[in-house]
């Protein structure tokens, strides 16, 4: 019988090793994007803080390109920026100052582009109101971040935002892979391009100028990935953040008397 | 994102009969594989491949580009009638696949004779 272990004696390191060598417990290696990428959520939550600007995402789900409904188009915003800064910087810019090189009048309620935020957002539609949705912050690392639309949104599917180094310096680009997510947004596609052209031009001449780069200029491609609808997801339009929108504003008298007599 | 430069992934197709292939994938899924994977699926298709089996086992790292270039294949193989089925992923890229609901589209089984079996892909 072999003596009790002495609780008191120092263990050293290299006896730790043979221990842990000797056990022969399997070495689980993350892998290396592991915490670029957002937990799982079957449904997002907005915090308290930004409930009344996330009225349209909490309890939403978030919606991929084969969640939407028209067709499938990948459109990509392309600035050149030389070599005023490196990628990586430019990244670390762009996410810390997003929401200011977003164009007048919309609003990214967004605190952190960190995997998992979700951003409450205020879209300009032109018309005198404001449509009111969000993103999930789903992908994030040192050269690119990519956000993804809840139930609802305008469109389904992906928009990534990013820089890369090439023979020009440095470039910026925003590619967006996405379907209108209702019938009603599907009619208005041609409007929606055209604003979408607006809007991410503008970002980026705002992210160049950010810079010290002046009036850069954005090329823009359009590939449509895929021509079909899909007509099992016409349903959607029960999500659509205009029309709830719409209604939210309506309600707000009710809202207020309700929330007066709760003193 | 860097700029498309040489990709570190390498794609081998397996056509192993019944009308079904298999694309071996091994190593990066980023923006940089769209000419491989692509090249992979055409060598896939040939002889009227009605079955595509992603195998994720060699998966190395994907991002969010990557998970674009998929949903891209499974457009092309949905245009053709083709089935889109993977296996081989690790519980870190089904919870991604799980979260972008990728798996909705597209059959996540745990081995290769499950995703080959009759009516098992999507």
């Amino acid at each position: 019988m072999s003596p009790a272990p002495d609780p008191e004696r120092v263990v050293p390191l290299a006896e730790i090793e043979l221990a842990v060598q000797e056990a022969e417990v399997p070495v689980v290696v993350a892998p290396r994007d592991a915490g670029h990428w957002a937990p799982n959520v079957t449904r997002l939550t907005v915090d308290a803080d930004r409930a009344a600007v996330g009225f349209n995402v909490a309890g939403k789900r978030v919606t991929g390109p084969q969640q939407g409904f028209g067709r499938l188009w990948q459109r990509t915003y392309t600035t050149q920026l030389g070599s005023v800064v490196g990628p990586q910087r430019l990244i670390s810019e762009w996410k810390a100052h997003f929401g200011e090189f977003w164009t007048k009048g919309n609003r990214f309620h967004g605190l952190l582009i960190t995997p998992g935020e979700v951003a409450p957002i205020a879209v300009n539609t032109g018309a005198g109101l404001k449509l009111s949705t969000g993103v999930l912050v789903l992908y994030a690392d040192d050269e690119s971040f990519t956000f993804m639309t809840p139930e609802g949104h305008m469109f389904a599917g992906w928009i990534t935002f990013s820089a890369f180094a090439d023979a020009a310096g440095t470039a910026a680009r925003i590619q967006v892979l996405i379907r209108p997510n209702d019938p009603i947004f599907e009619l208005g596609w041609p409007v929606m391009k055209r604003m979408e052209d607006r809007f991410w031009m503008a970002t980026l001449r705002n992210v160049a100028a950010h810079f010290g780069v002046l009036d850069a200029a954005v090329e823009e491609r359009t590939v449509l990935v895929d021509k079909h609808r899909i007509w099992h997801n016409a349903r959607n339009v029960w999500h659509n953040a205009g029309i709830r929108s719409v209604l939210h504003l309506l309600t707000a008298p009710v809202r207020a008397v309700r929330r007066r007599r709760l003193g | 994102m860097t700029t498309p430069s040489a990709p570190i992934v390498s794609m081998d197709v397996r056509h192993v009969g019944g009308g079904a292939a298999v694309v071996d994938i091994r190593g990066d899924v980023t923006a940089t594989c769209e000419e491989p994977l692509m090249a992979a699926y055409e060598q896939a298709s040939t002889g009227g491949t009605q079955r595509l089996v992603l195998n994720f086992t060699g998966l190395e790292y994907m991002n969010s580009s990557g998970i674009g270039m998929i949903v891209t294949l499974l457009v092309r193989a949905n245009r053709q009638r083709q089935k889109l089925a993977a296996y081989g992923l690790t519980d870190h890229y089904r919870q991604i696949f799980e979260l972008t609901r990728l798996d909705e589209a597209i059959g996540i089984f745990d081995t290769e004779s499950a995703a080959l079996a009759p009516a098992s892909a999507s």
